[in-house]
C-alpha cells in the first residue's frame, strides 16, 4: 500500500466515534462569529450592533486576496461587535448574534435533492466558491480560491482529495463520507472543471475500508476519479506528504504544491463546494468530531459555525469530571484551550476532551541521541539539533538545518523517549529564522 | 473540573522512555548473561554483581554529592553501562580490578563529559580500555569454559584469536564454529555465544531498540575485509578466516551491543553505515597488522570520537531534495 517516503509515526487511532452518523445540534441562544476563521487577513465585517441577520446573510467580506467571507449561520439581531477568546486564547474581534427562530435566507436551496447538472464555467465556478466563502476544511483553512487559481506560470495537471484523516481521533470527515458520498463526487467534478484536469486521486487511510469501498463503488460512475487506500501513517494528511504518497512527486523546499501539478482539496471541503455551488449555500456549518475517552456521548456532531464549545460537549455528554485539557482539532497538531465559551470556527474539525491523567507533560530527560526524531521528521530534518541550536540560540545552525522547512507536524515530540519539547523549541527558532530572512531578503533590496 | 492545561501540540507522545530503551538492552543482553553463567560459572556472576554495583553507587554518590542534582540512577543507563562493561572482562578478573574500570567508566567517560546523554566515548568501552592497558596481563588470561559450572577455578589458555594472530593453517582448521555458536570457548565473559547474541539482536531489532545499520555493516565488513586477507591461500581457507573473525572477540558484542549505544554513535542511517564500516575495517587492521591481537575495542572507540564529525557531514535526505534530480 502507498504512503508517504520520509519519516513519520504511528499514534494510536483512538477512532472512538467511527461508524457514528452525523447528528445535529441545536443552536445556542447567542454566538459569537470570529472574523478570522482563515489564513490570511480577518474579514471586514459589514453589519452594525442592532441589524437583523438571516442564516446565509453576508456579515464580513474578505479583507484581501488572501481572505474570505463569512455568512451569519443564524437567524436574528446583531447584538454587538466585539473581541472573545479564539482557539489560540487570544481575545479576536466577532460579531456576536442573538439567535432568534430559524429563517434562511431564500436563495438557499435547502432541500436534500442532489443536483448533478452545473452550466457553470470554470470561472464562475470559482466565482462561487469565492462569494460562499469557502476555506480549506482540513485545518488550515486557506482560502480555497486561491487555491484554484495557481501563478499563471504553473499547471495543475491532478486533483488529490485528501480523505486521509491521519489525525487520532478525528473521524469527521469518514462520518461525511459515508452520508455524504454523492454530494461529495459531485463537488470533485466541480473542482475538476474549475481547475481544469481530467484525472482526481482520493487519498483515504486503510483504516477507513468501509469509506474506500463506497467512494471506490461511486467513482466508477464518473470518470478519471480514482480512490487510493494508503497504509495508516501520520502526517499523511499533509499537503507535501499526500502529493509524495499519490504521486511520488516532491515540493521544494520553498515551492508551492500546485509545483508538482497537484491541486490538493480536503473532502469536507469538496462538499462544502457542492453545497455552495449546486445549493447555493454559505459555509456556514461543519460537522465537529467531539471525542475523548471519558465523554459518555462522543460524536460526529453537525454544528453552525459559532456554536460555543462547551455547547458541544453538553451534546457529547457534559464535560466529564476528570478532564484535564481541551483541544480544538486533532491530538498531534490541535490547540489546546483554557476557554469552554470559545466559538468553533471554519476550521474546527474536532474537540478532543483529554484526562488529566494523560494532560500534563513527562518532564523532560536529557538527549540520549537516541536519533528516534531523525528517523520520524517527514521532512527530513534533524529535530534535536534544530531544538538544540535554538536553545543555544544559535540561529547560523538552525537556518542552515533548513528549520524554516518543519510543517510543525510534532512526530519529533511524540517520538522523543526523553519527553523533550522539540517541537516547542523548533517552533521558536522557526520564527526567528524567518524574522532574519525576511530583514536579510528586506535589507538586499535596499 | 480542575484547571484546564494549555499547551503546543502534540498532546500525545509515543509512550517510549529513556529507561524502556535502557531496559530494553539489559532484556536483550539476557541471553549472553546466562550463556556465561553456565560457561564461566559463579566468576561471571560475580563479575557482573561488582560491576553493575559499582557503576550504579558511583554514578550515585557523584551525582549527589559531586555535581549536587537530582540522582537518576533509576533510568537503567548506570545498570547497563555495569553489564556491557562486565561483558567485556574475563570471569576470572580480580573484583577490585573490576571497581577500578567502573570508577574510570562512571567517573572519567561518563560524569566528567556532563553525564548522560554527553559523554564522547562508550562508558562501558571506555572502562574496559582502561583495564587493557593498566592491567594486560590479568586482562588477557581467559578461563577455558569449565564443564562444571559454579567452579571459580578454571583453566585458562589461547583463545581464538591469538590462534588467528599467531597460528598456522592447521589451527586454523582446528576450531570448530558450533563451539563459537554456542560460547564453548575462552573469551571475555558476555562475548562467548554468538547465538546468544544474536537472540539479543533479534528482540532489540523487534522492539525497535536500534536499527540494523550498525551491526551488519561492522559484521559484513569485518567477513568481507577477513575473506580478502585469507584469499591467497584458498577460498576454503579465506571463508574460514572471515567465519571465525567474526564468530570470535568482541566482534558480536561489540557490533550488537557496544557500537550501537546511542550517545556515541551517528544520528542518520547513512551515518551509522559509514561508522558500521570503519569500524570494521579499523578492526581488521589492528587484528591483522596491529600489536593487539583484539581490535573491536579500538576500533568503537576510535569511531566514537569521529561521530561528531560524521553527524556533520552525514545529512538525512531531505523532503524535495530529489526534486533537483529530475522528480
Amino acid at each position: 500500500m502507498k504512503t508517504f517516503r520520509i519519516g513519520g509515526v504511528h499514534p494510536q487511532g483512538n477512532k472512538l466515534t467511527a461508524g457514528q452518523p452525523i447528528t445535529p445540534v441545536g443552536l445556542p441562544k447567542q454566538a459569537a462569529i470570529l472574523l478570522s476563521q482563515h489564513i490570511g487577513a480577518p474579514a471586514q465585517c459589514i453589519v452594525a450592533k442592532g441589524d437583523k441577520v438571516k442564516v446565509g446573510t453576508l456579515i464580513a467580506k474578505a479583507g484581501g486576496f488572501v481572505s474570505a467571507n463569512i455568512h451569519s449561520p443564524y437567524s436574528g439581531t446583531v447584538a454587538k461587535i466585539d473581541v472573545i477568546a479564539d482557539g489560540t486564547g487570544y481575545k479576536k474581534p466577532a460579531i456576536f448574534i442573538d439567535v432568534e427562530g430559524d429563517e434562511w435566507e431564500e436563495s438557499i436551496d435547502r432541500s436534500e435533492t442532489l443536483v448533478t447538472t452545473c452550466d457553470l464555467d470554470a470561472a464562475a465556478i470559482v466565482n462561487c466558491i469565492e462569494e460562499m466563502g469557502i476555506v480549506g476544511l482540513g485545518g488550515a483553512t486557506f482560502p480555497t480560491k486561491v487555491k484554484l487559481c495557481p501563478p499563471p506560470t504553473m499547471k495543475a495537471e491532478v486533483l488529490i482529495i485528501n480523505a486521509v484523516e491521519c489525525e487520532p481521533y478525528l473521524t469527521n470527515d469518514h462520518a461525511l463520507m459515508m452520508a455524504k458520498a454523492d454530494e461529495i463526487m459531485v463537488g470533485i467534478e466541480l473542482l475538476m472543471k474549475a481547475v481544469n484536469v481530467t484525472r482526481t486521486f482520493i487519498g483515504i487511510e486503510a483504516n477507513k475500508p468501509d469509506a474506500i469501498a463506497l467512494l471506490t463503488e461511486k467513482a466508477h460512475a464518473h470518470k478519471g476519479v480514482e480512490v487510493v487506500a494508503l497504509a495508516c501513517r501520520y502526517p499523511q494528511g499533509g499537503e507535501k506528504q499526500l502529493i509524495d504518497a499519490i504521486l511520488r512527486r516532491q515540493v521544494a523546499s520553498g515551492a508551492l504544491p500546485v509545483s508538482t501539478g497537484a491541486i490538493v482539496q480536503n473532502v469536507a471541503t469538496a462538499y462544502a463546494v457542492y453545497e455552495a455551488v449546486q445549493k447555493h449555500k454559505p459555509l456556514i456549518e461543519r460537522v465537529v468530531t467531539v471525542t475523548g475517552k471519558s465523554l459518555t456521548h462522543p460524536g460526529n456532531l453537525l454544528s453552525r459555525i459559532g456554536t460555543p464549545i462547551s455547547m458541544l460537549l453538553e451534546a457529547a455528554g457534559g464535560i466529564p469530571e476528570d478532564t484535564g485539557k481541551i483541544v480544538l482539532g486533532g491530538p498531534m497538531m490541535g490547540k489546546a484551550t483554557a476557554n469552554v465559551e470559545t466559538p468553533t470556527g471554519k476550521g474546527t474539525s474536532g474537540i478532543l476532551v483529554i484526562n488529566e491523567s494523560e494532560a500534563h507533560r513527562t518532564a523532560p530527560s536529557p538527549c540520549i541521541r537516541c536519533a528516534k526524531c531523525v528517523s520520524a521528521c517527514p521532512m527530513g530534518l534533524e529535530p534535536y539539533l534544530l531544538a538544540k541550536s535554538t536553545m543555544a540560540g544559535n540561529m547560523e545552525i538552525a537556518e542552515k538545518g533548513h528549520i524554516y522547512d518543519c510543517i510543525e507536524c510534532g512526530c519529533c515530540t511524540f517520538s522523543c523517549p526523553a519527553h523533550r519539547p522539540l517541537l516547542d523549541y523548533i517552533r521558536q527558532g522557526k520564527g526567528q529564522v524567518m524574522g532574519i530572512i525576511r530583514a536579510r531578503n528586506a535589507a538586499n533590496k535596499k | 473540573m480542575n484547571k484546564l492545561v494549555v499547551s503546543p501540540s502534540p498532546h500525545i507522545h509515543s509512550g517510549i522512555s529513556t529507561p524502556q530503551c535502557m531496559y530494553g538492552v539489559l532484556i536483550a543482553l539476557i541471553p549472553a548473561f546466562l550463556v556465561s553463567l553456565y560457561f564461566f560459572g559463579l566468576g561471571a556472576l560475580l563479575v557482573t554483581l561488582t560491576s553493575v554495583v559499582s557503576c550504579v553507587v558511583f554514578e550515585y554518590l557523584i551525582q549527589k554529592f559531586l555535581l549536587k542534582e537530582e540522582p537518576t540512577i533509576s533510568n537503567g543507563s548506570a545498570i547497563l553501562t555495569g553489564v556491557l562493561l562486565a561483558f567485556n572482562l574475563p570471569s576470572n578478573l580480580p573484583l577490585w580490578i573490576v571497581v577500578l574500570g567502573a570508577l574510570f567508566a562512571i567517573g572519567v567517560a561518563k560524569m566528567a563529559f556532563g553525564g548522560l546523554g554527553n559523554n564522547i566515548f562508550n562508558p562501558a568501552l571506555a572502562g574496559r580500555i582502561f583495564l587493557l592497558i593498566s592491567f594486560p596481563a590479568q586482562m588477557t588470561t581467559w578461563p577455558i569454559p569449565s564443564t562444571l559450572p559454579m567452579s571459580l577455578d578454571a583453566e585458562t589458555g589461547a583463545t581464538t584469536l591469538s590462534i588467528l594472530k599467531y597460528g598456522s593453517a592447521e589451527s586454523l582448521a582446528g576450531l570448530d564454529a558450533t563451539q563459537h555458536l554456542i560460547g564453548n570457548i575462552g573469551g571475555s565473559l558476555g562475548e562467548v555465544s554468538a547465538i546468544a547474541l544474536l537472540i539479543g539482536f533479534a528482540y532489540m531489532l523487534w522492539k525497535r531498540i536500534i536499527t540494523w545499520h550498525i551491526p551488519v555493516c561492522i559484521i559484513a565488513t569485518v567477513a568481507v575485509f577477513a575473506f580478502l586477507a585469507g584469499i591467497g591461500n584458498g577460498v576454503e581457507y579465506a571463508a574460514k578466516l572471515a567465519e571465525m573473525h567474526v564468530l570470535s572477540g568482541g566482534v558480536l558484542l561489540g557490533a550488537i551491543f557496544m557500537a550501537t549505544d546511542y550517545v556515541t554513535s551517528p544520528m542518520t542511517k547513512g551515518g551509522m553505515v559509514l561508522y558500521g564500516i570503519l569500524i570494521g575495517i579499523i578492526t581488521m587492521v589492528i587484528r591483522l597488522w596491529g600489536a593487539y591481537p583484539e581490535g573491536m575495542s579500538f576500533a568503537i572507540f576510535i569511531m566514537n570520537g569521529v561521530t561528531p564529525l560524521i553527524n556533520n557531514y552525514m545529512k538525512p535526505k531531505r523532503f524535495g531534495e530529489v526534486v533537483k534530480n529530475g522528480k
